[in-house]
């Protein structure tokens, strides 16, 4: 059989031909420059992802109307937009952040910037996912990329051992998902998303469906990292270094709920009376465990990881209404989240010096002595976690613990609000940390020379607050992507 | 030319001033100034609110609302009534006090100080203005940063332990309250307080309403048992957190009720009135007993803040079952009138005792009871105001005390004569209480030497502890204008009462 090719689908691909072009010349580029041109390497993959974005703003109308692209394997609609535009901005500000860090330490290599660059362009594929196909290659070009980026500080055996766990484990959750797309392939006879769903009232065995079902959940629960699938996150986070924390931490979060959203209202939506109920309880797990358990880490990327899965149970409220508006809300929910985690692990990344990794939660200590304004930052970045008014991460809450008391799940919403109570010491603590105690005498650390890295934290947590007080325009345009 | 949007100016131009304060204050001098300019610029700006407001006609005045999120249809909903405009000016008043008061005793990081103090004025006028009640509730959060912060950084040996009980604590209660705003979203689809109040509700829906809004307000009264984080709050915080704790965030929880709880939630608020009633009552007698024992004076304080904050809630529930079960819209009047008085005049009068307190520790650095002792031979212009003020926290007539506790008194003796009896006890025990920490602080001889090298209230001191005297008397002996203010809005929110939403 002839696969008509149609010269119009280049067009709605166009921001990831934009990116995998440009990420083939700086891979060229990067082997001509010294190592102290690195700054080159630097700029031109911000440039890139600053081009791509532009190239996705510009197919924005396009995809308003909903197009699909490749015969269904590509679908370019608004929510792809909407979550490329915020991956391609969160992977920009990791890279910000991750340059003096990683110069300090001798890593500053190309191959970061390559790496980050793949990954993003997994993402963008995995978002825009319309058949089983796509979403499997976009999903392991990001974990491939990832698991490299993990392993950047080869000298260090934390390092290393983080990456195996999260190559292995992140192998598994592949396996998982391909085996349960295998069922969902065979009983439907078909990989697209779209005709998965037209063919369910024909389907022969609906049991494989189900069964198929379990698996994909469990697969996407392993890469969103909700408990009980959590258990590699904290170790990756903290073996990785700091600069790829802050990447991982954030745009792949973005990129995860593309890929709930793509398999499960996208592909197995008629099932949604059966994966709600298993998110719900995929939510409470991950807000027990991921509150309880950060409450006892002195290790602030540690803390933060757990906090992570907890933020992904919040997430899952939005999903367990299974409607419009809930993913809405788990959407700006993520958006919210990211935005936030890269101010927090930015400023560890911000902090630390060479031979100094400011990662334990004591070496914030007294820093609004030392620095008034990054503590300031980081105080806003933690109240937002929290989920403090009138900060971003509150309204983000807001959206999702309404839209799980809409879809009838009262409870699941207590349960929610109990644990975000209990998780509310962990934030304080840090805020307690830099503001209430005396720095230690010797920690009169020089701010990093880096003046962009400086600007752009800033502006990244002042839009916390700006974002907390007018948040309506990004609503809008979240509930524009769902045709709300 | 167009009315000025009032309202917002008073919420932001305190917040605006902080972070002037912020950016220029790098001499103290410069921030203390700046930020007294602020709240004085505030305080001006509170006059017209006042001066300009129709009390006759009552109701919400001086209306902004401009959209915020439409697509929940909350908006930047804003809007006064007489007790809101009282609460309002109480905020702007006490603000340029604890001002003036922090002059001297805060050295350290001062325009920090100075800024989360300005912020937390803006704050605490967002949510007395606020008709939305996502606004209501995200001004009402967010005044806790900076008051988590100025306990932390400013406050005694145990400030960490007080501040995270305190913001853990406060946060408990009003995260249930915005599960039930949420709900109340759903139900009408908008975050008015107007439509909230109209929105029909079965009982069941409305107990439960009824008791989120009870964790949040009941916590920040404080009521008993849910008062434990306010003693520790008000002995580490700094003198001005507590006298702004006292004096005005307190008067938030009771707010609250006249807010959302009484409109939005009657029948359940008459169902359960026998609750809160209660509880107050154990507040007004065991509470007083805790106060007696105290050998910390703002320890005690902090206590008989309790006790006289159970009048305001007595006030409030008492005119409840006045109207639905006795028919007595006008005892129901006096009640709520009774209560408003009772949280202005326990505004001057706790936010005075602080002060008073905070004169004594910066002289001594200590605010245990046997420390003190003959302060009136050393110091007898402020041994004068002390023992005023405790008069007044005992509700002597002639003080604003008086005023509001026989209000609610009187109204409860219409509804039962044993609450009344039960609460007028309140008479003997703060009268105990009080007398004798005057007793022991400032009569007698002085025993500790430091105390004998103390000098009296210096500029500064006077014009605090003055205007909060004057301010005190003047309640006290012609409350009038307070009561006129509020007169009809207390009538609107009775005459509500008495309509069932079910």
């Amino acid at each position: 059989m002839m696969i008509p090719f149609n010269p119009a689908d280049l067009i709605a691909i166009q921001p990831e031909l934009v990116l995998l072009g440009a990420t083939c010349a700086i891979l060229l580029i990067d082997l001509f420059i010294k190592p102290t041109q690195r700054d080159i390497t630097h700029w031109l993959s911000i440039a890139t992802l600053a081009l791509t974005a532009w190239f996705v703003w510009g197919g924005a109308p396009e995809a308003a109307q909903g197009v699909t692209a490749f015969n269904g394997m590509f679908l370019h609609d608004g929510i792809s937009v909407v979550l490329k535009q915020f991956t391609l901005l969160t992977s920009g500000l990791s890279l910000f952040y991750a340059r003096n860090y990683m110069r300090e330490r001798s890593l500053l290599v190309g191959e970061l910037y390559l790496l980050v660059l793949f990954a993003t362009l997994g993402m963008m594929l995995l978002v825009s996912a319309g058949s089983l196909i796509t979403v499997y290659l976009g999903l392991e070009l990001l974990a491939l990329s990832s698991y490299a980026l993990v392993a950047m500080n080869r000298d260090s055996a934390a390092s290393a051992e983080a990456a195996i766990k999260y190559f292995v484990l992140g192998a598994l959750a592949s396996g998982l998902l391909l085996y349960g797309m295998s069922m969902i392939y065979g009983a439907t006879g078909t990989l697209d998303l779209a005709a998965i769903t037209g063919k369910f009232g024909q389907v022969e065995h609906p049991g494989w469906l189900a069964f198929g079902l379990v698996f994909l959940v469990c697969g996407i629960a392993f890469k969103m990292g909700a408990a009980p699938f959590h258990m590699w996150l904290p170790d990756v986070y903290h073996g990785a270094p700091t600069a790829v924390t802050v990447f991982i931490g954030s745009a792949p979060k973005i990129a995860a709920f593309g890929l709930a959203y793509r398999l499960l209202e996208g592909g197995l939506g008629p099932l949604s009376g059966q994966w709600t109920l298993m998110l719900a309880i995929l939510a409470v797990a991950s807000l027990a465990v991921g509150n309880v358990l950060a409450i006892a880490q002195s290790n602030l990327k540690r803390m933060l990881a757990y906090s992570t899965i907890s933020h992904v149970g919040f997430m899952l409220l939005g999903f367990v209404g299974g409607t419009a508006q809930g993913f809405t809300a788990a959407m700006f929910y993520i958006i919210s989240y990211t935005m936030t985690a890269t101010v927090a692990f930015g400023m560890i990344a911000l902090l630390a010096r060479k031979g100094f990794e400011c990662e334990e939660i004591d070496d914030f200590k007294g820093l609004n002595q030392r620095s008034p304004w990054y503590a300031a930052m980081m105080g806003i970045a933690m109240f937002s976690l929290a989920g403090v008014p009138p900060l971003f991460g509150f309204f983000a809450k807001l959206l999702v613990l309404k839209a799980a008391i809409d879809a009838g799940f009262l409870w699941l919403a207590i349960v929610a609000i109990v644990f975000a109570i209990i998780g509310i010491y962990y934030y304080l603590r840090v805020v307690k940390v830099m503001y209430f105690d005396a720095a230690a005498e010797d920690s009169a650390l020089p701010l990093p020379s880096d003046v962009a890295l400086r600007w752009v934290i800033s502006i990244n947590g002042l839009a916390l607050i700006v974002l907390g007080l007018a948040w309506g325009p990004l609503f809008d345009w979240c509930n524009r992507a769902f045709g709300i | 030319m167009d009315q000025w949007p009032l309202l917002s100016i008073l919420i932001w131009l305190p917040i605006v001033g902080a972070i002037l304060v912020l950016a220029l204050g790098r001499d103290a001098r410069v921030a203390r100034w700046l930020s007294l300019i602020t709240t004085l610029a505030t305080l001006f700006a509170s006059l017209p609110l006042y001066l300009n407001y129709n009390a006759v006609a009552g109701g919400m005045q001086f209306i902004e609302s401009h959209a915020w999120i439409n697509a929940l249809k909350a908006n930047y909903a804003l809007g006064v009534d007489g007790i809101a405009v009282a609460l309002i000016v109480l905020t702007t008043f006490t603000s340029v006090l604890v001002i003036i008061g922090s002059w001297g005793p805060i050295q350290k990081r001062v325009s920090q100080y100075m800024a989360a103090m300005l912020v937390l004025e803006g704050m605490l006028i967002g949510i007395f203005a606020a008709t939305d009640a996502l606004l209501f509730y995200v001004f009402f959060e967010a005044m806790l940063i900076p008051m988590f912060i100025i306990i932390g950084i400013w406050g005694g040996p145990r400030r960490v332990y007080a501040t995270l009980k305190f913001f853990i604590y406060t946060f408990l209660g009003s995260i249930f309250m915005l599960i039930a705003l949420i709900y109340l979203h759903m139900k009408t689809g908008e975050f008015s307080l107007a439509a909230f109040a109209t929105a029909p509700l079965g009982t069941t829906e409305q107990a439960w309403i009824f008791f989120a809004f009870l964790a949040g307000f009941a916590i920040k009264v404080p009521m008993w048992p849910v008062h434990t984080w306010l003693p520790d709050a008000h002995v580490e915080a700094p003198t001005g957190g507590s006298v702004i704790l006292a004096a005005i965030m307190l008067k938030v929880g009771g707010y609250g009720f006249i807010r959302f709880s009484l409109p939005i939630t009657p029948d359940a608020s008459q169902e359960y009135a026998w609750v809160v009633i209660a509880m107050s009552l154990v507040a007004v007698v065991y509470i007083g007993y805790v106060a007696l024992v105290q050998d910390d004076m703002k320890k005690l304080i902090a206590y008989s803040s309790v006790a006289h904050m159970a009048f305001v809630t007595l006030g409030l529930f008492i005119s409840l079952a006045l109207v639905r079960n006795y028919a007595n819209a006008d005892a129901a009047r006096l009640g709520i009138q009774g209560a408003m008085v009772q949280m202005i005049s326990h505004g001057f009068v706790s936010g005075a005792m602080f002060s008073c307190i905070g004169v004594l520790y910066d002289r001594l650095h200590s605010r245990m009871i046997k420390d003190y002792g003959g302060v009136l031979n050393v110091m007898p212009w402020f041994g004068a105001l002390f023992i005023f003020f405790s008069m007044a926290n005992c509700g002597l007539p002639g003080t604003s005390g008086f005023v509001g506790e026989f209000m609610v008194i009187l109204a409860s003796f219409q509804s039962n004569p044993w609450i009344a009896l039960i609460a007028a006890f309140t008479l003997i025990i703060g009268a105990a209480y009080t007398l004798w920490l005057v007793k022991r602080v400032i009569f007698g001889e002085v025993t500790n030497p430091k105390v004998a090298k103390f000098e009296d209230l210096n500029a500064r001191e006077w014009i605090v502890l003055g205007s909060f005297a004057a301010a005190v008397l003047a309640l006290g002996v012609y409350p009038k204008p307070l009561t006129d203010l509020m007169d009809s809005s207390v009538l609107q929110i009775v005459n509500a009462l008495m309509l069932s939403k079910a």
